[in-house]
């Protein structure tokens, strides 16, 4: 609780808590589907934030962590019938073993070459899942049973809303005392000077192998809650493009932030709707742009997003957060 | 009593030779200053000692352990800090977390404790916060401890540097040039921090500096180097008089 320091950050928590958890009650079926999926892609922004803002080791194979964790609970649950209270976190483990892996040979790259190195690992997994057959149904797709507990089937996404809510807020704490305690400090100071960190006593071997590890686990057990989300994993699911999107949430949301992490993913998750809204919108207003919308949009959106932030603002979202709250505390003088 | 000894140390990059079979002894708690031209080999030979190269012969020994082969963490353990001719802060973080960073050999809590919060990282990170307090307050700097370090004036870094050493609770301290780029009064005070580490706190101190007034003051025992070997040792007065220090640094 210490995290939030004042009265009125307790006040918000609670009421913003409230509102979460009553959302199932009175929120359209689209709106809570909508919030898992945010939650899903938090912790997964959270997770590529730990290894690439805290620890500055560029990824662009987070996509590949995510796959490994879905295919791992889809595989366990659907095969072995494993409850999904187990299956999550063993999606988890599973894909923090392979960060352990990649970790190791990736110890001397840095910048572009990590980039690429990362990016091969996502290209070879989706390989991998699209050709091992037997084991993840490759191309036909992978259907996962729907998540019970005590007999009780939580398989429509109000239900499943309380577990992904669980696992974000658990993560999120994770992660907050994480960056704030010996390991997250490790963490930056591996990203701003490896030199100096490793003459004040930082193993660097074992740190960035750990921001890998850790880094992993969060996109495994993302992947777990999205295989239980969408009911169906097909390969085509967990693209290059899919990184990228990871990339943009954490750069568009603040890097080195884990509240920038949550409003990057939940802005991001959201945006399709935007645009498809504001398209609607003013295929109303002007009858020649009537029905001119297409899903591609959203690609080249991501693109100009990206871009915009990096130009206007690099600390993203939460850079602007956090100075209109600076701004309120200081009023009514500037500074 | 011997702290450190370094046995016919040699460091060659290629055909470069950076230092030459050079053997030098550092008694515990003593100043030791370690002087020489452009290009002798000060910041060489205190790279070897803090593992960032390895010396291609010869020994380090600290309390008679060779310590040549070991990694710049694993020497960070034994307890040997430095600071850097040139800055070598983490810009981005406040002068606390920098501190703090100093005390990371002395924490153990694992990744479970850190992400809870809880227990030994909860007491450890308390333990921390109080000494990194106490050395804010020798070293003078409690107006700046928010602040990010790399918005802060250079005399102010420099000390902040020293901080982030003295969190690493040390035996030896290594200091690069502590005084480099610093008018009079900056000097006179990192003059009194240095001598007040020794005294107060008993932390043995090998120094490279250039400004001679600052070595002749505060050394107890100065080492000359010059193309990478020994050119001269002694009390300062001992030096002055040398006529090949004199020659190396005159040219005659």
């Amino acid at each position: 609780m210490r995290i939030f320091q004042t009265i009125w950050g307790k006040l918000w928590l609670i009421l913003f808590c409230l509102a979460l958890l009553s959302l199932p009650l009175w929120a359209d079926p689209y709106i809570i589907y909508m919030v898992n999926i945010s939650g899903i892609a938090v912790i997964a922004a959270i997770g590529l934030n730990i290894l690439t803002g805290l620890t500055g080791q560029i990824s662009l194979g987070h996509a590949a962590f995510v796959a490994i964790g879905a295919y791992t609970s889809a595989i366990l649950a659907s095969k072995l019938n494993t409850p999904f209270w187990l299956t999550i976190p063993a999606g988890g483990i599973v894909a923090a073993f392979f960060g352990i892996l990649l970790g190791f040979p990736c110890l001397r790259l840095k910048g572009l070459y990590l980039a690429m190195a990362t990016m091969s690992f996502g290209v070879v997994v989706e390989y991998g899942i699209t050709h091992w057959d037997s084991l993840t149904m490759g191309v036909r797709g992978i259907s996962v049973p729907a998540p019970t507990i005590f007999g009780y089937t939580l398989g429509d996404p109000s239900k499943l809303f309380y577990v992904t809510i669980f696992f974000v807020t658990i993560l999120t704490l994770g992660a907050k005392n994480l960056a704030r305690t010996r390991i997250g400090r490790a963490f930056v100071a591996i990203r701003d000077r490896d030199v100096a960190a490793e003459v004040i006593g930082i193993n660097l071997t074992k740190y960035k192998v750990m921001a890998f590890a850790i880094s992993s686990f969060y996109g495994g057990v993302a992947g777990g809650l999205y295989s239980y989300s969408t009911t169906y994993l097909h390969p085509e699911n967990f693209t290059l493009l899919l990184s990228i999107e990871y990339i943009a949430m954490i750069i568009i949301g603040g890097l080195g932030s884990i509240l920038g992490s949550i409003f990057g993913a939940v802005f991001l998750t959201a945006m399709p709707d935007i645009i498809k809204g504001f398209a609607d919108f003013m295929g109303r207003q002007f009858v020649f742009l009537h029905g001119r919308y297409d899903e591609e949009w959203n690609i080249a959106a991501f693109g100009l997003l990206i871009m915009i932030f990096l130009i206007v603002e690099p600390t993203g979202l939460n850079g602007i957060w956090t100075r209109i709250k600076t701004s309120f505390k200081n009023w009514p003088f500037t500074y | 009593m011997e702290l450190l000894e370094i046995k016919n140390l040699s460091l060659r990059f290629g055909g470069i030779i950076a230092l030459t079979a050079l053997d030098m002894t550092v008694r515990e708690g003593e100043l030791h200053a370690v002087i020489g031209p452009n290009g002798a080999g000060k910041t060489s030979l205190f790279n070897c000692i803090s593992g960032v190269y390895h010396p291609t012969l010869g020994e380090i020994l600290l309390r008679g352990e060779n310590i040549s082969h070991l990694k710049p963490n694993e020497i960070a353990e034994k307890g040997i800090a430095r600071t850097f001719q040139n800055i070598e802060l983490f810009a981005n973080m406040s002068v606390i977390d920098n501190l703090m960073l100093g005390c990371h050999t002395h924490m153990t809590s694992g990744i479970l404790s850190c992400s809870l919060f809880f227990g030994k990282a909860l007491r450890q990170e308390e333990e921390s916060r109080l000494q990194v307090e106490r050395i804010i307050d020798f070293l003078e700097i409690e107006k700046v401890r928010k602040k990010a370090v790399g918005s802060l004036p250079y005399g102010i870094q420099k000390r902040v540097e020293f901080g982030r050493a003295l969190a690493m609770k040390p035996k030896i301290l290594l200091l690069d040039e502590p005084v480099a780029g610093m008018n009079v009064e900056e000097t006179e005070d990192i003059a009194r921090f240095v001598l007040d580490i020794k005294e107060e706190m008993g932390i043995t101190i090998i120094m490279v500096e250039h400004d001679m007034g600052v070595v002749m003051d505060i050394a107890d025992t100065v080492t000359v180097l010059d193309f990478g070997s020994k050119i001269g040792e002694g009390s300062p007065l001992e030096v002055q008089s040398n006529p090949k220090v004199i020659a190396a640094y005159l040219g005659q």
